[in-house]
């Protein structure tokens, strides 16, 4: 008997252990992979997206961890390079198993990864703005969508400028789409395109542009350039002394060009942003003086560093309510519509049709001396457009990039 | 009536002589930008044979040396020249330690040079960030008809054409030039005849990093200060250079010319792309029917 008890009692000893070790497991990091651009020529609006996500890791392990789980980064840099995105989103995937991954800044690169997370059925957060248009369930999109930024800042120009309108675009799947969508808005709003340019990544001479915009003489000139090179374009447009009211959806929002170039020569630029630094509440203060302890020397916070910031906390709330990390059990949460967060920029929620997400669209008007004001905010615009069009993840999964001319085929 | 008709003839006139201008202005402005930022590649590529992939990095420092030169508070074309000599005095001690030993195994300076723009560019990414705020464009701007044009791109093309005159008088008139010719040609020779080889090679490799140096702080003042922009130069550098052939006054001169005229011409035909496409479709048809590039064949021709 006695010798019995000693046997159950090493049992015990030894399964108790396990027990302790079960509990530990529970402690388990969740990993989460971010692959952005670190170098190359997309870095400048870049490098701070992953100085937003390791600010929102350091606040969130600081207070517990997601569900007392710590949160590990795995980052690696993409070199603004579309094959090191595939390269790295299997290495996060198959060998890391990281739970979620953040990535992203080019259409380009997006849509060379996406396939990658497809494959592997991985999520992936995707927390930058773009043209817009992809259903597809693996992906959530944390960053403004041209219904968001367009469809308040087109009529907003025509109104107060004119109904002319020049587009130049950087020549890749964003810029061809955006310009799409500028088209569709100028059009509905009973004005004339009077030209059109795409520009080559890389391009970085102008002075023909210049004068093609002159010759044609338009109200509005919407800018869509991308990558530092094109970014040029302000500098020699404004020794050229070209003085067109500009639009743009990704410039100043995004490589801050109001400040890396000497004024006056982003004068009278419109951008819409879902924020920028100079957002002037109490909670973009706070945020910014919390960035600025973390990373003293950042050069600007930019709208996608805002949003990489927000979807860290995001994904916090989805996988506590969810209690899982897994993919399915997170678009639950997502399904229920009520997964919002208080961002710098005001609320925000995750639309769970699409998987976009909500903004507080501000009007940024650049100044003569490169100061900036906002003439008009709207809050809570939704991204609408592929939910009206029909994408609805809730029912069906397409995993498919949309755009005005090639829209969802309506369910049978 | 007949006055009316007058007028509307000297408006059509001066619509041509405007129309005549600005695509003077266009082609000198492309013409400009392929000679310098060829000019440095022309000398290191061209002359000596060694394909130099560092070639924008020479730009990048430059640029960012002369940039930060305006802002401590020196006048814009001394600032321009401190890039360049600071471009050509990293230049020289590097062909020193790596190139010379490379002269024979002219592919793997290929990959020695990939190298050191790849160490180059990260380097700066790394110590100066990612972004150099630009000291702006001076000079302002003018009008002709309707449109406006920028002042220091004139400037440029001034510079582009100075910059030849100066290459061939150094090449021509001077002893260095002489005996740079010469160690390029028949090296040995040379050294037989009591040239320091070495030093010139030093010399010459440190005239074209001066020259690309001379590029960057040039265009600083226009573009974009980044770690990257280098990559902006380097294609219409080589392209200028591979069709000119080894020539700087029979090939890169003529070359930019032509090629300005073409990507001028088509940018205001249909854009950017049909101007880049244009230029690259123009460079397969030279490469295919002239081999050696238009210098070989200008020197072929003659008598």
């Amino acid at each position: 008997m006695a010798r019995h008890l000693i046997s159950t009692l090493a049992v015990l000893g030894i399964l108790l252990p396990f027990s302790g070790l079960a509990t530990a497991q529970d402690k388990t990091p969740i990993k989460l992979g971010v692959l952005e651009d670190q170098s190359g020529d997309f870095a400048v609006a870049t490098i701070g997206k992953v100085h937003g996500i390791q600010l929102a890791a350091e606040e969130i392990n600081a207070a517990g961890g997601i569900d007392g789980r710590p949160l590990e980064l795995v980052v690696y840099d993409t070199q603004s390079d579309n094959t090191r995105y595939q390269e790295f989103m299997r290495r996060v995937l198959q060998r890391d198993k990281v739970d979620a991954v953040f990535a992203g800044f080019s259409s380009a690169s997006r849509e060379a990864y996406r396939p990658i997370v497809n494959q592997f059925d991985g999520f992936a957060f995707y927390n930058n703005q773009y043209e817009g248009g992809v259903c597809d369930a693996n992906m959530v999109i944390t960053g403004a969508v041209p219904e968001q930024q367009f469809s308040t800042l087109i009529p907003y120009m025509m109104e107060k400028y004119g109904k002319k309108v020049y587009t130049i675009a950087a020549d890749y799947n964003f810029g061809q789409i955006s310009a799409e969508w500028v088209r569709n808005i100028v059009k509905e709003n009973g004005g004339e395109m009077v030209g059109e340019e795409f520009i080559p990544l890389g391009v970085s001479q102008f002075s023909q542009t210049i004068q093609n915009i002159q010759t044609a003489k338009p109200d509005v000139l919407v800018t869509l350039l991308v990558g530092t090179a094109q970014a040029s374009y302000y500098e020699q447009a404004g020794a050229a002394n070209l003085k067109v009211p500009m639009a743009s959806s990704v410039n100043v929002g995004q490589g801050y060009e109001h400040k890396r170039f000497k004024a006056p020569s982003l004068a009278n630029m419109y951008a819409t942003v879902n924020y920028i630094e100079e957002v002037d509440t109490p909670a973009s203060k706070a945020f910014i003086e919390k960035w600025h302890k973390k990373f003293p020397s950042e050069p600007y916070i930019n709208q996608e560093a805002e949003n990489s910031y927000s979807a860290v906390h995001l994904y916090k709330q989805m996988v506590e309510r969810a209690k899982s990390t897994k993919r399915e059990d997170i678009r639950k949460v997502i399904a229920q519509g009520d997964v919002c967060f208080d961002a710098p920029e005001g609320k925000v929620c995750i639309d769970p049709k699409s998987q976009h997400m909500s903004h507080t669209i501000f009007l940024a008007h650049v100044k003569e001396d490169h100061s900036i004001d906002f003439p008009k905010v709207w809050q809570d615009v939704k991204p609408y457009w592929l939910g009206d069009a029909g994408c609805d993840l809730t029912k069906s999964d397409p995993s498919a990039q949309y755009t005005p001319s090639n829209p969802p085929v309506a369910a049978e | 009536m007949i006055r009316v008709i007058r007028f509307l003839q000297l408006g059509f006139v001066m619509d041509l002589l405007y129309s005549a201008f600005s695509f003077l202005y266009q082609s000198g402005d492309a013409f400009a930008f392929l000679v310098l930022s060829a000019c440095g590649l022309a000398v290191i590529f061209g002359m000596m044979g060694v394909i130099n992939l560092a070639h924008g990095e020479f730009i990048l420092c430059g640029a960012y040396v002369s940039t930060s030169a305006t802002q401590m508070g020196l006048p814009l074309p001394l600032s321009i020249a401190v890039g360049a000599g600071v471009a050509g005095l990293i230049g020289m001690p590097l062909e020193r330690l790596i190139i010379r030993h490379l002269y024979s195994r002219p592919l793997d300076t290929i990959v020695a040079t990939w190298g050191i723009s790849m160490i180059v560019t990260q380097g700066t990414l790394i110590v100066l960030g990612s972004t150099m705020q630009g000291s702006g464009t001076p000079l302002g701007s003018f009008m002709v008809g309707n449109y406006s044009y920028s002042v220091y791109r004139i400037v440029l093309m001034g510079t582009a054409l100075a910059t030849l005159a100066a290459l061939w008088l150094v090449f021509t008139r001077t002893r260095f030039g002489v005996l740079a010719r010469a160690t390029i040609q028949v090296p040995h020779i040379a050294q037989a005849l009591g040239v320091n080889t070495g030093l010139i090679y030093s010399l010459t490799f440190g005239l074209g990093a001066a020259l690309a140096g001379l590029a960057g702080g040039l265009y600083a003042p226009t573009m974009t200060l980044v770690p990257t922009m280098g990559s902006a130069f380097i294609v219409e550098a080589f392209v200028t250079v591979v069709i000119g052939g080894a020539d700087i006054f029979l090939g890169t001169a003529p070359t930019a010319a032509i090629l300005g005229v073409i990507k001028a011409a088509l940018t205001s035909w249909h854009g950017q792309l049909a101007g880049q496409i244009g230029m690259l479709l123009s460079v397969i048809i030279v490469i295919r029917i002239l081999p050696r590039g238009i210098s070989g064949w200008i020197l072929n021709e003659r008598p």
